[in-house]
């Protein structure tokens, strides 16, 4: 348990709503977060790139990975619908498939959404060669890992809180 | 983390103005570091806010790249470092990288997810100082600021090189020893000029371990040292005598040591345009010397001009030369020209003008007959210094007349620049904009990379120019963008704009163009002959070496009389051995233009300004510049000529020196000469 809370987020996002709960709920709140932070982990939801973020939240900014995180959905949503958009357009314009695919995969990456990312390279190689078939599989692979991060993140922020 | 540090902006602001203003290295450096990052992506963006902040730089954050761009034109030293993404929406990463390197010579990181190869090389083939690969990890910008010290000492050192160096040289030798101080120098340049803009008010003394007091050479100084020069003579002229009979409290023998080397490359690139082939060749020493060439006698021309503009900063010349050079080959030999140029600027006008039409002959040689079709190396370099250079002279210029009206904006413009400038410079273009701008803007603000955007936002002209400029091998194209600038101006006609006319002009001009790049390049310096060489291309800018030639020397001549810069011309000219004849009113105004110009003619122009040199010149230009200046002549009656022509009374003083009027061909090496081979 101890070590769960090792994590600077975790501590941190625990500072105010943590201290106000009486000890046996913090400490079973403490474990709730702290396994299923870890689990997000090892299933390959979040990779390190999260733990960047957990580390630049500060009393300064005390929400800054749920802030972060929020900023992403919205980006993502914006280009889903592009790729979407590009995905139904006739004749297909792949170069702008790819930027859009770059785009996400930058995004995703600075979050730490690391299955969401690695999506995006199949994605990527049938923007090249032109498929539009592999393109459209690709993305539908990309819009579930995303669902699902998305998710799993909703419960992981809500129960920090 | 420390909550004022972390959050403090206002307390950064002033701890990193305190840490700007004291030489670059205060004790809180590396906090206080101002960066600007730049990134479409806003998770991305925000990200890269906070971990700058939490290593305490002051942030600064925009999501496109017009908006980066004119934060950083807003506020030129506003900024030390800039970190942008390679993928966005309305500017390609690698452009702005461009436009930053030219104009405001800052180091730029870029980022992208995107880790192949190719794209890695195309950051570090377009002058970026480091590529990080998305996620971007804290510990990767805690160490960035090492990049801004680290221009800040290239920038310094070749300063100390090229004051060193100089004396212990020949004329003759000092070619090639210009090339290694010149790539020093190149390289000070770039960050140098801007540091120098910035810092140079502020600082001179060496409290900085970082950096020297910095010698503005004005107008008069640069008289008193050509005056001294010649008393004693080219050849005899050593530093230290120079010092002594100039008497100037507080000058050091360094200074008119690296003066006195610009000066001789000047002067050997207005006589000596042989030196273009080699230049041009494209070998990898070509371009180091050609772009060296360029930058003597860009920086000259160029330096002047922009030190006139007080816009151009020698690094923005330096990038354009680099941009021009440098995009090709390394930044170091642009370098070196840019460090001419910056110094050259300094001299204000009468370098300028000096380059001006040295770089005429000089371009002309390399990148003119080069340009045309070389995509040698050296000629884009070259050019792209060139273009640096007399974009960002141009860019003062241009800017201002692009921006719209040209004729308002050319005379305002035109008007800063003279006023800024040292006159000379600014011959053609403050003219009233037409004429007068040319020479000014040529030499002057066509450094500005922006030149390029602007121009060609403004008159239409397809960035390209600027952009070619910068394409290493662009060839022409990357000439164009120089003259894309003064080009444009020129071809647009009636040359009052200059930047107007001349932008629109430009695009027509577009092949003319691309001669002009490469003479461009090496006329950066020329930036104000823009105007004339508007009008000049008309007459295919060979005149423009000519002119500059002819320019410079009437602008000793002439003296601030509004038609200043035309008689620099016309003094230039006629002091040549041209029909003075034509140096009436329009031929001056011609001469002007076609002394900065110089690059007229670009064959037959690089085979007698290597003779006659300047003369030669002058006579070519004079043939041409009549034709011109009657062009000009209406466009600008010297309304602004009063105030280049201080300047220009300086160049062709200059001029006047030339012995080492080939050597000025040697300064012009970037696309001074470009200009030249625009056959208009």
């Amino acid at each position: 348990m101890s070590q769960e809370l090792q994590a600077p987020g975790i501590r941190h996002m625990f500072s105010r709503a943590y201290f106000c709960l009486p000890h046996a709920h913090r400490n079973h709140l403490q474990q709730q977060v702290a396994s299923m932070r870890r689990s997000l982990f090892d299933q390959g939801y979040l990779d390190e790139q999260f733990i960047q973020l957990e580390e630049l939240q500060d009393d300064a900014n005390p929400d800054f990975v749920e802030e972060v995180v929020t900023l992403f959905y919205s980006d993502s949503a914006r280009l889903i619908q592009s790729i979407e958009q590009a995905l139904t357009s006739r004749p297909i314009n792949f170069a702008r498939l790819d930027d859009y695919m770059h785009q996400f995969k930058g995004s995703s990456s600075s979050i730490g959404a690391k299955k969401v990312r690695t999506a995006c390279t199949p994605f990527g190689e049938y923007c090249s060669e032109e498929n539009a078939e592999g393109c459209i599989r690709a993305f539908q692979q990309i819009k579930q890992e995303y669902a699902t991060l998305k998710r799993k993140l909703e419960t992981y922020f809500q129960m920090v809180k | 983390m420390n909550p004022s540090n972390g959050k403090g902006p206002i307390s950064m602001a002033s701890s990193s103005a305190s840490w700007r203003v004291g030489d670059g290295v205060s004790d809180q450096f590396p906090a206080g570091l101002r960066v600007l990052v730049v990134d479409d992506d806003p998770t991305c963006l925000r990200i890269l806010e906070k971990m700058l902040r939490t290593c305490l730089y002051e942030v600064t954050k925009c999501n496109r790249a017009e908006t980066a761009l004119s934060l950083l034109r807003g506020n030129k030293n506003g900024f030390d470092i800039v970190i942008s993404d390679v993928h966005m929406p309305d500017m390609d990463g690698f452009k702005l990288l461009e436009y930053i390197g030219l104009e405001m010579d800052l180091p730029v990181i870029m980022m992208s997810a995107d880790d192949g190869k190719n794209v890695v090389m195309k950051g570090v083939t377009h002058g970026a100082c480091d590529y990080l690969i998305k996620p971007v990890r804290i510990e990767a910008l805690k160490n960035i600021w090492q990049h801004v010290v680290r221009k800040r000492k290239n920038e310094w050192k070749d300063f100390e090189q090229s004051g060193s160096v100089e004396e212990d040289r020949q004329q003759k030798q000092s070619d090639e020893a210009d090339y290694s101080s010149s790539a020093n120098e190149g390289n000070w340049k770039n960050s140098k000029k801007r540091k120098d803009d910035e810092e140079e008010s502020e600082e001179r003394d060496d409290s900085s371990t970082l950096k020297k007091p910095r010698v503005v050479w004005s107008v008069e100084l640069h008289q008193q040292f050509v005056a001294a020069v010649n008393q004693l003579g080219i050849d005899k002229a050593v530093p230290k005598k120079i010092l002594e009979l100039m008497n100037v409290p507080g000058l050091t023998r360094e200074n008119v040591a690296s003066h006195l080397q610009k000066y001789r490359l000047y002067l050997r690139r207005l006589s000596g345009v042989s030196q273009h082939p080699n230049n041009l060749n494209g070998s990898f020493m070509n371009p180091q010397e050609a772009a060296f060439g360029q930058l003597s006698s860009l920086n000259g021309l160029d330096l002047q001009a922009l030190a006139a503009a007080g816009q151009l900063p020698a690094h923005s010349l330096a990038t354009l030369q680099a941009a021009g050079l440098g995009r090709s080959t390394p930044k170091s030999s642009i370098h070196m020209p840019l460090v001419d140029q910056r110094n050259v600027f300094s001299f204000e006008n009468p370098k300028l003008r000096l380059g001006e039409g040295q770089q005429q002959h000089m371009p002309s040689n390399k990148q003119m007959g080069l340009l045309h079709g070389i995509p040698t190396t050296m000629e884009p370099k070259q050019l792209a210094n060139l273009q640096h250079t007399a974009q960002s002279i141009g860019n003062i210029n241009m800017q201002i007349n692009s921006q719209g009206g040209q004729s308002s904006q050319n005379n305002s413009l035109l008007m800063q620049m003279a006023q800024s400038q040292s006159r000379g410079q600014i011959l053609g273009e403050t003219a009233g904009g037409h004429v007068p701008r040319l020479p000014s803007t040529i030499g002057q603000p066509i450094l500005t990379p922006d030149i390029g955007p602007n121009v060609s936002a403004r008159n239409g002209i397809p960035e390209n120019i600027r952009s070619t400029g910068y394409n290493p091998v662009s060839q022409t194209s990357s000439l164009l963008n120089f003259p894309m600038t003064p080009t444009s101006e020129l071809s647009v006609n009636s040359y009052p704009l200059g930047n107007t006319s001349g932008v629109s002009s430009l695009p027509s001009k577009g092949s003319f163009q691309q001669d002009i790049n490469s003479d461009i390049k090496g006329s950066v310096g020329f930036m104000p002959s823009f105007d004339i060489f508007n009008d000049l291309h008309q007459h295919k800018s060979q005149n423009w070496e000519l002119e500059n030639v002819g320019m410079t020397f009437d602008a000793s001549r002439h003296s601030n009389s509004a038609q200043g810069s035309l008689d620099l011309a016309q003094s230039v000219l006629a002091h040549q051995g041209f029909s003075s004849g034509q140096m009436t009113g329009q031929n001056r105004n011609a001469a002007a233009i076609g002394s900065t110009m110089f690059s007229s003619n670009n064959g037959t122009e690089h085979g007698n300004a290597q003779n006659v040199g300047p003369h030669l010149n002058a006579l070519l230009i004079d043939n041409q510049i009549r034709v011109k200046t009657e062009t000009f002549h209406d466009s600008n009656p010297a309304n602004i000529f009063p105030e280049h022509f201080g300047q220009e009374d300086l160049m062709s003083a200059l001029l006047k020196q030339q012995e080492g009027i080939a050597s000025a061909e040697h300064e012009f090496d970037f696309d001074g000469y470009s200009m030249d081979n625009i056959s208009v």
